[in-house]
This record gives structure tokens, C-alpha cells and sequence, in this order.
């Protein structure tokens, strides 16, 4: 393999974690479930945008977003406003008062489509915002905060607020934004039927797709001078600084990088799901984003993947069936990852090879300090974000 | 302006401001606590407002009790002591199962704290119910009094603000004034130092945070007399109380009472102008630039970086 593979794949180990990946959920998975389930996988994969986004952001570049949320919104809300419009033709539109709004405009007596809806008659133009608007809204708040050096739990606590912010306002301005209940009752894509099981794995695969693609490109980022950099701030900021770089700069990059890949997630999920509201912005829905990849290993790109899956997947039986037992698992959930698998799914993965390899090598004694240099290696990259601060 | 008198608009202000204040003795309670959690300690507890939630539920229980037995007219402020105690102690308890482990990684405390947050609403929720519940209030702390006719001043608000003064007021000479506030003042600038002079500092650890806790406790019996209690009350206050510890620079007294002052204020004359979801966007962003452009806050302490 040349380096540039090499770099994309993270090596044989890494090569071996994405194919057994892919083979899950581009194979076993859509050949296993009726279009019903895949559906539901499907909106976790969506989740997986985020949770991979929050590796990048938290677990290599040591800040945590409590507002992932409000970039996977912002990217699920411009696909709806784009697949609304389509649905609110002047035709079928015909009863209100005003054709051809969207119907929440119409039940808040507002007359005129608004201005800020205007481009989304384009797809070019909306699939165009799906990108810039969260990379954009990310640059600005990453800008004011980083160039300060704002970090650690006050980023935290000012993400969250923003998130909290937005989702009153989404809230609050129901003729603008269709209010609590979010932009519901979209139907086709460029006259394209989204509702049918045959679109639902045409979008499905779409969605798998981009996720290994999303993966591939963070790997290549990881593996570039920029992801040793990452770490290095992570660990002595200070350093890295009186070394020359201008940090906040690689910190701005990172946090619109991760807003991207959020939005993108979001735009997908409008698109399998066919609705968009304010309940996956706030606080709530935030928090919970970093959960699955805590649970899936936050230094683990393909762990975060997992993570999503089994944390969502976890949810949806437990809160149909146990409801109250649920608030328990995932609060109980939040603190032993915290206290006893700092390192996830990934990490406890690790622990097994580590030992099983420390296993063989006891039977057939090979050169020592091969081995020695490669745990240490694999020691530093896995290391939490807090351990060492 | 809207259609308002300027005798109108008098009156609309001072009975909204009575009601931010309010408002601002809850959060300043909140916020207290908080502000010694977090500005002296550095750790982040997003359950704060679980443990208000207890400190109301304890005063509910107790009223209750105050019923049974007829003394629904003095079990207030016993109420007040015991929601305190009952905060600090189950905060002194998580401080040794769970935040002692965590000092070195605050953003992981955030996490954790989170989840403890999520397993005692669950936990408010199997015990007391999903339903709103309210303590029953002694007669004296009912009614209004009306200075001019066309102001209404409700008395219950009155005594919170007295008691959050009073709160206020003993967290600064505990802080300021006593040893145990030396002690953790010298833990806070120099753990390793403060050790070294003989101070337990895991002891000052423990006894700080189960402090914060105890306040958010007080808080609590405060909340029981302008509202009724549920599960996932606490949770309302959690952003707004680290907003208000944030905005006035964490560990400075003063500033913590500025901007819950100003917080509260801002919010409830607001939310009478415009709908009740613009004024709290509009408080809220109005801090999140300032902090922007301002991350350490309105009363920054004055050290060298």
C-alpha cells in the first residue's frame, strides 16, 4: 500500500475495522431486516455522523461540544425547508388561504413565503446550505470563542447554551419554522417518492456510503501532520503554541469540520425519516449525541459507528418496553463510561487484543521489545482526553 | 409604546420586577452553590438542579407532615434547615462515590454528572410521581401587599428575597470571614501548597461541595413557595444558573449577584413586552455574546494567567 492509502485506511488494523464495518452495514444488515427496520438503522447511521464528529472534536482534539445538535439541525432543517417547499405546490396547496406556503405558515396567518426561505426553491442552493450554513454558523461561534481561548467546560457550557437558544427560538417562531412539532409531512425529493421501501434503501445505501466516506476522509485528517497536531493541543496546548502554531486556528478548522459532518447526518435523517424538529437541537438530544461516542470509544472512528447503533438501538427497546427503566440504563450509562471504560467499546476491544496478544507471546517468546514499543504506541493514541490534562 | 400609558408602563415594570426578583433569589440560590462548585473547585454538576429538586421535595414531605399535625404556621422554617441538610448530605455522598474520582477531568465530571442528573429525576419520578406536587404555605406567607393601588407586591416573594439575602450573606462570611473559608480559598489558589501547610484539602473538598449542594437544597424550599415541584424541575434551571455563574465570573461573590440580577430581570420584563420564548432567547443571547466577547465574565478575578 502507498502512504496515501495508507493513510485513508489507518493501516492493517485499520483497513480490517472498516471492511468488517462495511461489511455490517452496507451487507449483513440490509440483506437481515424488513425495509421497516432499516429504516430505523438506517436514522441511527445518521446518528453516527454526529458520533463521529464528537471522536474528532472531543476525543482527538480534547473539546467538548455540548452542541452538536444545533449542526445537525441547522443540516436537517435546510433538506426539510427544501423537500417542504416541494410538498406545498400551489396544487396540492390549493385549500389555504395562501397556495403554495408551507401549511404552518398558513394556520399562523403569515401570507408571503419569508425571505430566508426563498433559496431553498433550489436544490442546488439547498444542498449548498446543508454545507455552509452549520460550517458558517460553527466558524463564527469557534472564531469569537477559540481566538479568546475559551475552552474546556466554558465551550461547553456556551455550546449548550446555544443549542438551547436555537431550540426556543425554532420553538417560539412556529410560523417560521413550523414551531414544536418541526417541519413534518415531506413526501418526494425532486418528484421522487421518498416514502416507498425502495427509496428507503436506495437512501439508506446513500447514507452508508457517505458515513465510510466521512470515516475515510477523518482518517486521512487523523493520520496528516494536522491529526498529530490535534493531539499535541489536546494534551499541552501551551507547547503547542510556543512552538509556532496558531492554535485556535486548527481548533476553529476542527470544530467547522465536525459541524459538517453533523449537518450532513441531519440532512440525511430528514431525508429517511421525512421530518425535522426542534427536539433534536436542545439540550437533551446534545448531550445524548456525545453518549454514543463515549460508549463506542471516543478515540475510535469506527467505534463511534457502533456506539450509535447499539446506544439508539438500546433505546428504542427499552423505552417502548421500560420506560422508566431507560432514564436509569442511560444515566447509569453516562457514568460508568465515564468511570470505568474511559476508552469505550474501542477501548475494551483493545484490552482483549492486548491481552490475548500478551497471551501468545507468552507461549513463543518473541523479540520483547517490538511488542513493548508497539503497546506504548497504541498506549498514547488511546488515551482519553482528560487523563493526562 | 404598545399601546401603553407611561403610568402603565411605571406600574408594569416595578410588579415585573417584583417578580424578577423572584426569579433572581431563586437563581441567585441556585447560582450560589454553584458558584462555589464550580469557581472554587472547578467542577462542572449539571445534577445541581436535581439537588434543588430535593430540597423542594423535602419541604413538600415536610408539609405534609405540618398538616397532619397542625402546624402548618412554624414547620417553614424547619423545612428550610431540613431541605439543607438532607442536599448537603446526599451531596456529600456523591462527592465521595463519584466526583472525588474525577478532579483531573472536568469534562468527564460534566458527563457523569449528567447521568446522575437523568437517574435521580427517574428516581423523583418512581417515588413522588410524575405529577406536579406544592407544599402547603403557612397563612403569613400568602396574600399581596399594596403600597399604591395599582401595584400588587406578593408576599411570598418578598420573604424569598429575604432568605436568599440571608443565604447570601452567611455563604460570604463562611467563605470570607472563617477558617474553613480560608481553607478552601488556599486549596482553590494552591492545592499542592495548602497540603503542604497541613490543610486536609480531600476533607475541604468534600464539605465544599456538599455546601453547594445544601444551598441548591435551600433553593429548593425557596422554589416550594412561588411554584409546585416535579421531577424534571430542577432541570429548568440548571442552563440559566451556569449562565449566571459564567456571566459574573465564576468565583466572585459579587458578580454572581450582578448578573442574577440582571438575568432575572432581564427575563421576566421581557417576557412581558414580547412572548415568553423571545424574551429568554433574547436574555440568552444577549450573554452569550457578551461572553464571547468577554469569556471571563463581569467580575473576573484579577490574576495573572
Amino acid at each position: 500500500m502507498n502512504t496515501f492509502t495508507n493513510k485513508l485506511l489507518g493501516g492493517k488494523q485499520g483497513a480490517i475495522g472498516l471492511a468488517v464495518l462495511a461489511a455490517i452495514i452496507l451487507v449483513i444488515l440490509p440483506l437481515g431486516l424488513d425495509p421497516f427496520r432499516i429504516g430505523m438503522v438506517g436514522k441511527y447511521l445518521t446518528y453516527a455522523f454526529v458520533a463521529v464528529s464528537l471522536v474528532m472534536l472531543w476525543g482527538y482534539g480534547g473539546i467538548l461540544s455540548l452542541g452538536q445538535g444545533i449542526f445537525f439541525g441547522l443540516g436537517g432543517y435546510c433538506m426539510a425547508m427544501f423537500l417542504k417547499l416541494e410538498a406545498s405546490d400551489p396544487i396540492s396547496t390549493k385549500i389555504q388561504t395562501t397556495p403554495g406556503i408551507p401549511d404552518f405558515m398558513d394556520w399562523n396567518q403569515i401570507t408571503a413565503l419569508p425571505l430566508f426561505w426563498q433559496p431553498f426553491h433550489s436544490f442546488t442552493l439547498t444542498l449548498l446550505a446543508v454545507v455552509l450554513v452549520p460550517t458558517l454558523f460553527a466558524y463564527i461561534i469557534g472564531f469569537a470563542m477559540f481566538k479568546r481561548r475559551v475552552g474546556g467546560v466554558y465551550f461547553a457550557i456556551i455550546t449548550q447554551a446555544i443549542a438551547l437558544i436555537l431550540s426556543i427560538l425554532i420553538i417560539g417562531q412556529q410560523g417560521y419554522t413550523g414551531g414544536v412539532n418541526g417541519i413534518t409531512d415531506l413526501r418526494t425529493l425532486l418528484g421522487w417518492d421518498i416514502r416507498t421501501d425502495h427509496a428507503k434503501y436506495i437512501l439508506y445505501y446513500i447514507n452508508a456510503f457517505l458515513l465510510i466516506a466521512v470515516i475515510l476522509v477523518s482518517r486521512y485528517i487523523l493520520s496528516s501532520k494536522f491529526g498529530m497536531l490535534l493531539l499535541a493541543m489536546r494534551d499541552k496546548e501551551e507547547r503547542v503554541r510556543f512552538s509556532g502554531y496558531d492554535v485556535s486556528n486548527f481548533k476553529i478548522f476542527i470544530f467547522c469540520f465536525a459541524a459538517l459532518i453533523s449537518a450532513l447526518g441531519g440532512a440525511m435523517f430528514t431525508l429517511q425519516v421525512g421530518f425535522m424538529s426542534p427536539s433534536f437541537i436542545g439540550i437533551v438530544p446534545s448531550i445524548e449525541m456525545v453518549i454514543f461516542a463515549a460508549v463506542g470509544g471516543r478515540m475510535s472512528l469506527i467505534g463511534a459507528v457502533y456506539g450509535a447503533l447499539l446506544v439508539n438501538y438500546g433505546k428504542s427497546v427499552f423505552s417502548e418496553t421500560y420506560p422508566e427503566l431507560w432514564l436509569y440504563l442511560m444515566g447509569g450509562l453516562f457514568i460508568a463510561v465515564v468511570m470505568f471504560f474511559p476508552n469505550g467499546l474501542a477501548g475494551i476491544y483493545t484490552d482483549l487484543m492486548k491481552k490475548f496478544q500478551s497471551r501468545k507471546t507468552k507461549v513463543a517468546p518473541a523479540p520483547a521489545p517490538v511488542v513493548a514499543a508497539e503497546t506504548t504506541e497504541a498506549a498514547v493514541s488511546t488515551e482519553p482526553a482528560g487523563a493526562k490534562a | 409604546m404598545f399601546g401603553y400609558s407611561m403610568a402603565d408602563i411605571g406600574n408594569i415594570v416595578v410588579m415585573q420586577g417584583f417578580s424578577g426578583l423572584s426569579l433572581f433569589s431563586v437563581l441567585l440560590l441556585m447560582a450560589l452553590g454553584l458558584a462555589i462548585i464550580f469557581g472554587q473547585m472547578g467542577v462542572i454538576n449539571m445534577a445541581h438542579g436535581e439537588f434543588m429538586t430535593i430540597g423542594a421535595y423535602t419541604t413538600v414531605f415536610l408539609s405534609k407532615l405540618a398538616v397532619k399535625y397542625d402546624i402548618v404556621n412554624y414547620y417553614f422554617v424547619f423545612a428550610i434547615i431540613a431541605a439543607f441538610i438532607v442536599a448537603f448530605i446526599i451531596g456529600y455522598l456523591v462527592e465521595f462515590v463519584l466526583i472525588r474520582h474525577l478532579y483531573k477531568r472536568p469534562l468527564d465530571t460534566l458527563l457523569a454528572t449528567w447521568g446522575l442528573s437523568l437517574v435521580m429525576q427517574q428516581i423523583f419520578r418512581s417515588t413522588f410521581g410524575a405529577k406536579e406536587v406544592s407544599a402547603e404555605l403557612p397563612q403569613w406567607l400568602l396574600g399581596a401587599f399594596q403600597p399604591t393601588p395599582d401595584i400588587e407586591i406578593p408576599i411570598n416573594g418578598v420573604f424569598v428575597m429575604g432568605l436568599a439575602a440571608v443565604v447570601t450573606f452567611g455563604v460570604f462570611l463562611f467563605m470570607f470571614r472563617s477558617r474553613w473559608g480560608l481553607n478552601v480559598r488556599a486549596t482553590v489558589q494552591n492545592r499542592v501548597m495548602a497540603g503542604a501547610v497541613g490543610i486536609n484539602t480531600k476533607k475541604v473538598d468534600r464539605v465544599t461541595f456538599a455546601l453547594g449542594c445544601g444551598i441548591a437544597g435551600v433553593a429548593g424550599a425557596a422554589f416550594t413557595t412561588i411554584a409546585s415541584t416535579g421531577p424534571t424541575t430542577g432541570s429548568l434551571y440548571i442552563v440559566d444558573s451556569f449562565m449566571v455563574v459564567v456571566f459574573g465570573g465564576a468565583a466572585s461573590l459579587m458578580g454572581t449577584i450582578a448578573s442574577a440580577f440582571g438575568i432575572a430581570q432581564a427575563q421576566s420584563i421581557l417576557q412581558f413586552f414580547m412572548t415568553s420564548s423571545m424574551g429568554k432567547v433574547s436574555t440568552l443571547l444577549v450573554i452569550v455574546i457578551i461572553l464571547m466577547m468577554k469569556p471571563e465574565g463581569l467580575f473576573a478575578a484579577k490574576v495573572r494567567k
